[in-house]
């Protein structure tokens, strides 16, 4: 077994190329190899496919201003699925991020309207709270230790408490934010461009989203996040803070359920305590068609942004075509549990 | 006589009503490959977590260049230019090779760039790797960029040994290298083992792999029950001596009561 081992470099070249030759794979291989590194595309062809189906059926759907209504309705809970992606991409899942949302939008309305608070800081002492109740989620994640699933149900009904507690059951109306707190509706604004009419709301999402691509990619908090998500013994091990970058994802998400409150505001007009009740499952529906991996770890953030179009298209494209709401979402519950299959599906190149 | 580079006297570390190291000793020479053995339960882990950082001991004193150091975490140990490479691994699959090889200590691009909008300098990561890989001879990988889950055990072991080798300045600490892999990948290791100490970088090794251990090894350090037993030979002692002394069966000549 000890034969003296010859120059290393020479030695193993030309067996460890042959491990790489991609040349013998059927189609199906190619495919799933294709994904694997490009986990985006899922969500890309189901959009590009819908749009094209939807077209067909009726003639009215491509026009900019149907288009532009897609993204004005997808724009408050594509910014809420901003904030769930980095929590889904760490292994964990939010409940609680519809709830933070509507929290916030009381606590924004009534520092504003009811308290005399200067807008401008309502809006900041709004998303301070998220922030803490970020914190919160945060600290019982790492510090108790709780899974994140547990935690957030439990805080979901806390937050969803305080909501009601805050605002009284009391809707802010659209008329008193108009006199009294107008940038409140700052997001609602409306603008058009050739046709389409766009809110600042989307704007808001789209930047949310660029954002949180280069923190993600181009810094290393971001790559910390991925190596927790994907493996969080390891990173502890490769020198990782482990608790720390988890503490941070649930924060800036908290952060990001502000503005998004801030956006909601805008989309709705008004300031309802009963808004919004299936924004939760609505974002997490959003993130897991975006094909981001409820394992941890793997898929593009700007995934769940096109996950949020599929749903808005397919329910823009269903009621055009003058289809019973029901199957809309008969449609979404399908396209999910195709996401979560063919996650799987590409996990197994791995092995 | 050589100082010991790294070296440590009476750690004791209890869990409980277990004592995992029981006034345990250690000595690593400049240059030299330790090799690490003893039978499963002896505590060699604990050992080697306390020389790593992994775990603080209760008591007993780790000098490093003779001076008394003392470890928090394994991020102190690594400043002080201890690396090691865990039997996991600690690499993450889904990231390239190059995110690995920097997790922890990513560098970032100068300026505005980098300072305010803490910018990573991928180029200069890439560069960096692509240079240890191929320094190592592990250049068979060719994109850089790849997830770790889409190399061979042998390559994984690789990337994770060029990541030790390239911050690790003056210890590379091995754990169970060779046990998940195959014979053929297993000699790549080995020859990867040799060619960093060839780098003048001393290296602990633990394994149960005794014809592994006995090939490479200058010194091999034998644990039992909680402390060192003994250091032999590999060139004056047989592997079934070793066995022997690890179990128990015989005992070293010197220390017989």
């Amino acid at each position: 077994m000890s034969d003296t081992p010859d120059p290393v470099v020479e030695r193993r070249a030309p067996e460890a190329v042959a491990q790489f030759d991609h040349r013998h794979r059927s189609t199906l291989d190619r495919v799933q190899h294709f994904l694997h590194q490009y986990p985006t595309m899922v969500p890309v062809i189901v959009l590009v496919l819908s749009l094209i189906a939807f077209g067909l059926i009726s003639p009215n759907f491509f026009s900019a201003f149907n288009l532009s209504l897609v993204l004005q309705q997808v724009a408050v809970v594509g910014t809420l699925a901003a904030a769930q992606s980095l929590v889904i991409l760490t292994a964990g899942i939010d409940l609680s991020v519809g709830a933070v949302m509507v929290l916030i939008s009381v606590v924004m309305g009534q520092l504003a309207v009811n308290f005399g608070v200067p807008v401008p800081i309502a809006i900041l002492a709004g998303l301070a709270c998220g922030a803490a109740t970020g914190a919160l989620n945060g600290w019982l994640v790492t510090r108790l230790k709780l899974p994140p699933f547990i935690t957030t149900l439990g805080t979901w009904n806390i937050f969803l408490a305080l909501n009601y507690y805050l605002s009284g059951r009391e809707t802010i109306r659209s008329q008193t934010l108009d006199t009294d707190a107008p940038l409140l509706k700052f997001f609602g604004t409306r603008f058009e461009v050739g046709g389409a009419v766009l809110t600042y709301g989307v704007i808001l999402m789209v930047v949310v989203f660029a954002v949180l691509y280069y923190a993600l990619y181009k810094t290393a908090w971001g790559r910390r996040v991925y190596a927790v998500g994907d493996d969080p013994e390891s990173a502890a091990l490769a020198g990782i803070q482990t608790k720390r970058v988890l503490m941070s994802v649930y924060v800036v998400a908290g952060v990001i359920c502000g503005l998004a409150a801030w956006s909601s505001i805008g989309r709705v007009g008004s300031i309802s305590p009963t808004s919004f009740f299936e924004a939760n499952l609505e974002s997490i529906t959003a993130v897991v068609i975006g094909g981001i991996s409820l394992f941890g770890g793997r898929g593009s953030i700007l995934g769940p942004l096109i996950g949020a179009l599929i749903v808005g298209v397919f329910n823009s494209g269903l009621r055009l075509a003058g289809v019973d709401v029901l199957w809309q979402l008969f449609a979404t519950g399908w396209l999910i549990i195709l996401a979560v299959a063919i996650d799987q599906w590409i996990r197994k190149v791995s092995s | 006589m050589t100082e010991p580079l790294l070296s440590a006297r009476n750690l004791v570390k209890r869990y409980g009503r277990v004592t995992a190291m029981d006034h345990a000793d250690f000595d690593l020479y400049p240059g030299e490959i330790l090799a690490v053995i003893g039978d499963n339960g002896a505590g060699k882990s604990s050992l080697i977590k306390a020389i790593s950082g992994a775990v603080k001991p209760d008591e007993g004193e780790i000098r490093l260049d003779g001076k008394p150091v003392s470890f928090a975490s394994t991020l102190d140990a690594r400043k002080m230019g201890i690396e090691t490479v865990y039997q996991t691994l600690a690499l993450s699959p889904a990231l390239s090779i190059s995110d690995n090889m920097f997790m922890g200590r990513e560098i970032r691009k100068p300026g505005f760039l980098g300072t305010w909008l803490g910018m990573l300098d991928k180029t200069a990561m890439d560069d960096f790797a692509r240079a240890k890989l191929t320094e190592l001879g592990l250049m068979t990988i060719q994109n850089i960029n790849q997830p770790v889950e889409t190399l061979s055990g042998g390559q994984r072991q690789g990337v994770a040994v060029a990541r030790a080798a390239a911050f690790g300045s003056r210890v590379i600490i091995l754990d169970e290298p060779t046990a998940a892999l195959g014979v053929k990948e297993s000699r790549r290791v080995l020859d990867l083992i040799q060619d960093v100490r060839s780098r003048g970088i001393p290296i602990v090794l633990i394994s149960h792999n005794m014809p592994h251990v006995f090939e490479v090894a200058d010194r091999i350090h034998i644990h039992r029950l909680g402390k060192r037993l003994c250091v032999i030979d590999p060139k004056a002692h047989s592997m079934s001596d070793a066995v022997s002394y690890m179990t128990g069966a015989k005992v070293p000549e010197g220390l017989a009561a």
